[in-house]
């Protein structure tokens, strides 16, 4: 069996950076140096994995494409600490290692049917992304597909040129904003969740998912209770410190929930009942 | 296997003879008695109340490399476990093998821990019972455990005063008590019957306990509860309570390099650290010792019976006994129970 602390190398492809600025964010567009690798590899969109350099340390991040996606994984990563910059150095031609994937995925085939609203906010449209794809790719087996999304400016937005071709193509409802007012911004002017409210979406038939900071997924989740989803058809995502990302080494759950394992996806029915969910 | 006599003369040669595998026994090292690799049965100190620090290091490592890597190579070399070879505790206390068999559920669940696991493989365990309970602090016998129990151990050795009772208990135990066979005789009538009596006295002599019956299903309703920070209040954070608890499992792990040459490692960790739970953006989850006290008590008492059906405290007392600022767990769990 194979040991589940040596990951595997990857070659990366291709990188762009998504939002500028002393936490910019990166995108790293990567395919395994060994192509066996391919035929274990299997993840679903909500999934994780450790990243890292050898000789700096590994950090989870969540896989922020969609294994209809394939060839390829996508991490969109935000340089924040000392493994992230050391990530950040890299480009194109250089290597670095993944294991995973970790954790539980969102409940899509559970989803076939209905209609999905994502509401994201900064690089929480990260393990959003895959949802988006995933749905895009199987267009046939869900309902409408309603993207809400908002970062402080247009130029912390991830994803640009991904929401511009949604908004041209007609079968996802696209809905962006910014915090605040800027020259020649079309959309929305305001926070998300306001935008949410905005937007409206119709509980009948739905699902809403979630992901962004802690502050607006706590009034996404008030809004979407007023608009009359109920906590069954809300989902999020979890994040906390990991090490192991196999459920041993201890420090990341939220009451008795171990994020790496039985998260990150929750739906708030379940966070609910968790006091420590939202610390 | 009928029950054997060790006589006390023969233990060191005994011990001799075991020292041919990777060997650890209780030994004294300043004014602390810990689990050592002994080479000479003279470094051995079997009259020792418990060790100060649990054997647990001998399957988990205080740190352990998980694979070697050379800078600029990306080719990793995996530790081999397998190397290290036959292991033998030699006279751990029951509750301390108790605490393997608790944390093998944690490192057998779901991913195996080829680490872990194949270190527990290799190793086989030779209790002592506690005829007398070590520890003002012992409370074993309300957290499922024995002063004189055999769960887990491959041999189980009572002091019956000039000797041992030699109890094998597996496979493994017999084959261990064969290499030693020359060392060993039958066990006299009323030996085992002896044995049998002490640990009914031992089990009588745990002088502490807690009634743990439904704090599983209590403790999350204490979430906001004011006792976390009467508990908590004195508590310095020092982490002793974890690193020298036979059940606690948390590590991290690191990036060592040097020069070229680098290691990833992992080492013990503890939950009552502010860097556990610490986001790289800064933010913490649990940003203070009530918080993290909170989820200490919480994990073994509620969590982890939630996942595995079994408390993760074996009741050996050393949290308490070594707490600077002596803080008690058994204290803590009381006003658990009256809340």
């Amino acid at each position: 069996m194979k040991n589940p602390y040596i990951p595997y190398l990857v070659n990366i492809l291709d990188t762009w950076y998504e939002a500028p600025g002393d936490r910019c964010i990166k995108t790293f567009k990567v395919t395994f140096a060994d192509p066996a690798v391919w035929d274990v590899w299997s993840h679903r969109p909500g999934q994780c994995a450790m990243v890292g350099i050898p000789g700096v340390g590994e950090s989870m991040f969540c896989v922020s494409s969609s294994p209809t996606e394939k060839g390829y994984l996508r991490f969109s990563i935000m340089k924040t600490g000392k493994n992230t910059t050391a990530l950040h150095e890299l480009e194109a031609g250089d290597q670095f290692y993944v294991r995973g994937p970790y954790g539980n995925t969102f409940p899509l085939d559970e989803w076939k049917g209905k209609n999905i609203i994502t509401i994201g906010g900064g690089i929480g449209q990260a393990p959003l992304r895959p949802v988006i794809q995933y749905i895009r790719d199987n267009r046939d087996d869900y309902g409408e597909l309603t993207v809400i999304y908002g970062a402080r400016t247009s130029a912390d937005h991830c994803f640009k040129d991904e929401f511009e071709e949604m908004n041209a193509c007609g079968d996802v409802c696209c809905h962006l904003s910014v915090d605040v007012e800027e020259e020649n911004w079309p959309h929305f002017v305001g926070f998300v969740p306001q935008l949410l409210m905005e937007v409206e979406p119709k509980p009948d038939n739905a699902i809403a998912v979630t992901c962004g900071p802690p502050i607006m997924i706590k009034f996404v989740l008030q809004n979407l209770e007023k608009l009359g989803f109920q906590p069954e058809q809300v989902y999020t995502t979890l994040e906390n410190r990991m090490k192991c990302g196999i459920g041993k080494c201890g420090r990341c759950n939220a009451g008795p929930l171990y994020v790496c394992k039985d998260g990150p996806v929750f739906s708030y029915a379940q966070l609910k009942e968790v006091p420590e969910a939202f610390a | 296997m009928a029950d054997k006599i060790l006589k006390k003369e023969k233990t060191a040669e005994a011990l001799k003879e075991l020292a041919k595998f990777r060997l650890f026994a209780p030994a004294r090292s300043d004014d602390v008695v810990l689990f050592r690799q002994i080479e000479d049965p003279s470094e051995a100190f079997l009259e020792y109340g418990n060790s100060t620090v649990p054997p647990k290091k001998v399957v988990f490592p205080q740190t352990e490399t998980l694979f070697r890597f050379r800078l600029g190579d990306p080719e990793l070399k995996e530790k081999s476990v397998e190397e290290e070879g036959t292991t033998v505790i030699f006279g751990l206390r029951p509750c301390d093998a108790r605490a393997m068999a608790i944390v093998d559920n944690l490192f057998g669940w779901d991913y195996d821990d080829p680490y872990y696991l194949k270190r527990r493989e290799l190793t086989t365990l030779v209790g002592m019972g506690c005829v007398n309970p070590p520890s003002v602090n012992c409370f074993c016998t309300s957290v499922g455990g024995e002063p004189c129990g055999t769960e887990n151990l491959d041999l189980l050795l009572t002091d019956l005063g000039e000797e041992y009772l030699v109890k094998a208990l597996t496979d493994k135990g017999e084959k261990l008590a064969e290499t030693i066979g020359s060392f060993l005789e039958d066990a006299p009538e009323g030996a085992t019957a002896r044995a049998e009596e002490l640990a009914i006295a031992a089990r009588e002599a745990v002088s502490r306990s807690i009634d743990t019956a439904g704090i599983q299903e209590k403790l999350p309703t204490l979430w906001e509860s004011p006792l976390w920070k009467e508990v908590s209040a004195a508590c310095l954070g020092c982490g002793i309570c974890t690193y020298l608890c036979p059940t606690c499992h948390c590590f991290d792990i690191q990036d060592e390099v040097e020069d070229v040459e680098g290691r990833r490692c992992r080492m013990w960790d503890s939950c009552m650290f502010r860097e556990y739970t610490l986001h790289a953006s800064g933010h913490n989850p649990r940003p203070t010792r009530r918080e993290r006290t909170r989820n200490r008590i919480s994990h073994k008492y509620s969590y982890f019976p939630g996942k595995f059906g079994v408390i993760a405290c074996v009741g050996c007392g050393r949290c308490i006994n070594l707490c600077p600022v002596n803080i008690d767990i058994l204290e803590i769990l009381g006003k658990v129970v009256e809340a």
